[in-house]
């Protein structure tokens, strides 16, 4: 344990639960700029990649084949290769250069290349790149929809409420294997109650995958693996012909298909060959694009705690994201795995993605508690929900989701659990009692969740993957049970997949099934003006976050009718020298009668007063017209005041001890801190004043101070303030009779 | 070249793989039982218009997976998946991988894919990467 008190502070912060490791290259562990990372080299004869980056086509491994055959436009080629990374580095960072000019420079770059042109940019430049070159004009965000118990009801209520939320896509995963196919289905009766149009996988084994796919209970699958190293690609059971050829035979059935790469992998699974994450990561980019899908889950993914772990590793993450936009790929950002225990690391990180916006913020955000969550725990779960919208709402930025209140998320939990609960009724799936159901509406965790039999599930399910039954009886069981609309939602779905739009880049569906993707919607950012601004209804959905209330009433309670105590009787005169002058303002017991802390201002007023007379001396009211501010109204009260010191007191609260001597922002004592202010806290302040008016030694009052009083307060402070303003006058300080004597 | 999106521009003459007209793609065809899961499939005509907007905006790569999932629309799902299987590492000799290129091109008339194959083998040979026994 460390000897100072600080370090000992310090060593129990979140951050530092973390492992931090220095780089060894040798061991992959590290993130950019190997020593043994290639140089950038291109040799084409007869149409022929003879050399790539370094390695002569005798000794190409897998990847390079592929790469060279698939992976590099080679009439672009020489052109980019020749010239200078450091001017594609500034091309990319230049708004005034279009997206499309780097998209055909970046189709002949070698992976080398690639992360050469990274080497020169710095996070800022690489977040306007990527803006510049997301695929899709608006950017999106995706969900992971999972829990523990696998409870069908709350996978229905879960996803509806996502898809509420503005999820455009939805992914599940599984605990046991064979839940998949009802897992899949939940989530995809949940979404479309939630919202018609949003996409849904499961995430399981490929054959499995496809299976259900076909069933149409899918519509995408984002877990085609790559890995950098020839090793690591077979190691996890592909080659890149066979990824090919699988995301080929998921388009064969309609399925949006995006591969998923990410730094560390490889070195995770021991054979980075002494290449740097990045490196690696170009590698796979190339091979990705080369395969033929459309984008890519990217940005370390699982792995994520691994880059951190190394210098640069928040960097190298934004470098792939970039490079495989660069390629012209869908981008799901990552953000998806619990990558670190300091929520300040974990938002900062994410500023990466969601300032530039991507195709998908998340590659899975968690719509459900970490501990429900299957896919490595969730960096931003439900529990940030809230925060997640008023970030976007601090920084007009769409992060592709919207806040909801209460009662719309009920609403649509229990529906999505009846439409399930109605599905499962009419197929003769095993029944999903009503007081399930309720328990999904009002759940946190599937802890919930009354105990539900997993086997008769099982069963169940079994005999319908290995049916003839369908999304098509799905459908006619919903329109049956009278969940017409979800039927009607389903079913587009499924006219949708005849269509094949959202196979094309970055497709995702926004309102009314409207179909957006590079091809209908590309990103046209280029610099301010341009591109997509968050605007309009969009930035009116953001604005009104549930939690926001009007300030137009936010000081009802503060205001009331005149005090019959308080009268005036004309012009404020100079008076004897025993005397204390407290100033009000000009909306101090009749406009407002409280104070910001609520303390009456009658109660206000006979404490200073009876405080006054605890010393000896007599305290006299005068209202200040002409000022609201504080050390105006107890710099005039102290011109006023026949011993030269005055009480100033706003109607807020906010008072000082003013001298007519002192400049007027000097004072003898201040007591801004008026939320925390006490009856007892003005008649100290009456005693200290009467002193200091008698010429004795005084000790200040202490007051409490609550620095998070200023942030709780400061619109209350600023409507009171306001409202006091109002009152102003062009009137001399008027003498006040308060029908009320001190018991001194 | 077609207009996207498909659906929107293009709905008229839209079929599925089974050669239902999109039209004909309704609550009430769910509701009498007459609509199967293959009326909700893919047509390759629509695989190949897909495949030439995305070419002509430059997704060139794209463009060609999709003209091999046109050629595999009609592959039926359990080969589809043991063609996958074949074309994992290690796991077919040189003359499996020429049988599933042949089969490709001559039973599914999918040269695309047909030639892939062909290319995989030819790297799977000269790195190892056939099945074992036969690669020794």
């Amino acid at each position: 344990m460390s000897n100072l008190k600080r370090f000992r502070a310090l060593e129990e912060r979140d951050i530092n639960r973390e492992t931090f490791v220095e780089s060894w290259p040798e061991a992959g562990l590290m993130v950019a700029d190997s020593p043994y990372d290639p140089h950038p080299s291109l040799r084409i004869e007869n149409g022929r990649v003879v050399e790539l980056d370094g390695r002569a086509e005798a000794d190409f491994d897998t990847l390079d084949c592929y790469i060279a055959r698939h992976g590099i436009d080679l009439l672009v080629a020489p052109e980019v290769m020749a010239l200078d990374s450091l001017t594609i580095a500034h091309m990319l960072a230049d708004i005034n250069i279009p997206r499309a000019v780097l998209l055909r420079l970046a189709a002949g770059c070698t992976p080398a290349k690639l992360v050469d042109i990274m080497r020169h940019m710095n996070v800022l430049e690489m977040m306007n790149g990527l803006a510049k070159m997301r695929v899709r004009r608006i950017p999106a965000n995706q969900a992971h929809v999972t829990n523990r118990r696998e409870n069908p009801a709350l996978l229905a209520a879960d996803a509806a409420e996502a898809a509420l939320r503005g999820f455009a896509e939805l992914e599940t995963t599984v605990g046991v294997a064979r839940s998949a196919p009802f897992n899949a289905l939940a989530i995809l009766v949940g979404a479309q109650t939630g919202r018609g149009g949003v996409m849904t996988q499961c995430a399981v084994e490929e054959s499995l995958g496809l299976r259900i796919a076909m069933k149409g209970l899918t519509t995408y699958a984002e877990t085609l693996s790559v890995y950098g190293t020839e090793q690591a690609f077979v190691d996890g059971d592909d080659s890149p012909w066979s990824k090919a050829f699988l995301a080929s035979a998921y388009a064969s059935r309609g399925v949006k298909v995006r591969f998923t790469s990410g730094t560390g992998s490889e070195a995770l699974m021991g054979s980075a060959e002494q290449r740097s994450m990045l490196y690696l990561e170009a590698r796979c980019l190339c091979v990705t694009r080369g395969a033929g899908s459309q984008g890519v889950q990217n940005g370390s993914i699982s792995c994520i705690a691994l880059p951190e772990s190394l210098p640069g590793g928040v960097r190298a993450v934004l470098a792939e994201n970039l490079m495989a936009s660069m390629l012209g790929l869908e981008v799901a950002s990552g953000n998806d795995a619990l990558a670190s225990h300091s929520a300040i690391r974990k938002s900062a990180k994410l500023m990466l993605q969601f300032i530039p916006g991507t195709d998908f913020i998340f590659s899975g955000y968690s719509a459900v508690p970490r501990k429900d969550n299957m896919f490595g725990g969730g960096n931003f779960d439900a529990d940030d929900l809230d925060d997640y919208a008023v970030l976007q709402r601090d920084m007009q930025i769409d992060g592709g989701t919207r806040s909801i209140t209460e009662a719309e998320a009920e609403a649509i939990r229990r529906r999505g659990a009846q439409a399930i609960q109605a599905v499962y009724a009419e197929l003769g799936f095993p029944d999903i009692g009503d007081h399930e159901v309720e328990a999904a509406v009002q759940a946190y965790s599937s802890d919930d969740m009354p105990t539900r039999d997993i086997v008769p599930d099982l069963v169940a399910a079994d005999a319908f993957l290995a049916g003839d039954r369908s999304m098509v009886d799905v459908v006619a069981a919903l329109a049956r049970r009278g969940f017409t609309d979800v039927a009607e939602h389903l079913l587009t779905m499924g006219r949708q997949r005849i269509a094949g739009d959202y196979l094309q880049p970055a497709a995702i569906f926004g309102r009314d099934f409207v179909v957006q993707s590079a091809i209908n919607q590309p990103n046209d950012y280029t610099g301010p003006g341009t591109g997509y601004r968050v605007e309009g209804a969009r930035w009116h959905e953001i604005s009104h976050i549930h939690q926001a209330k009007s300030p137009r009433d936010f000081i009802a309670d503060r205001l009331g009718s005149p005090l019959e105590s308080l009268a005036g009787y004309g012009n404020a005169k100079r008076g004897g020298s025993t005397e204390v002058v407290v100033a009000i303002g000009p909306a101090f017991g009749r406009i407002m009668t409280k104070t910001i802390g609520g303390l009456n201002h009658e109660e206000v007023l006979k404490a200073v007063l009876t405080g006054i007379a605890e010393e000896g001396l007599i305290g006299r009211i005068v209202r200040i017209w002409r000022s609201s501010d504080c050390a105006e109204i107890g710099h005039v009260g102290a011109k006023l005041s026949g011993s030269g010191v005055s009480i100033g007191i706003q109607s807020r609260g906010t008072s000082i001890i003013h001298r007519v001597d002192l400049a007027r922002l000097n004072n003898l004592e201040l007591f801004s801190q008026s939320p925390s202010m006490t009856l007892d806290t003005y008649r100290a302040m009456g005693r200290n004043a009467a002193r200091y008016a008698a010429g004795k030694m005084t000790t200040p009052v202490p007051v409490t101070v609550d620095n998070w009083a200023r942030l709780r307060l400061i619109v209350k402070t600023a409507l009171l303030h306001r409202r006091e303003s109002e009152e102003i006058r062009d009137l001399p300080p008027e003498a006040l009779r308060f029908d009320w004597e001190p018991e001194v | 070249m077609p207009t996207y999106p498909l659906y929107d521009n293009e709905a008229d003459s839209l079929q599925a793989a089974s050669g239902r007209a999109l039209r004909d793609v309704t609550l009430d065809a769910a509701l009498d039982g007459s609509l199967t899961i293959d009326d909700l499939q893919v047509h390759r005509s629509a695989l190949l218009a897909q495949a030439d907007i995305a070419k002509a905006a430059g997704y060139a790569q794209l463009a060609q997976n999709f003209a091999r999932a046109a050629e595999l629309t009609v592959v039926p799902r359990t080969e589809i998946i043991e063609m996958y299987n074949i074309l994992r590492p290690g796991r077919a000799s040189r003359e499996e991988l020429d049988a599933l290129s042949r089969r490709l091109e001559q039973h599914f008339q999918a040269p695309i894919c047909a030639a892939m194959v062909r290319e995989a083998a030819e790297v799977y040979a000269a790195r190892g990467l056939l099945r074992h026994h036969d690669a020794l």
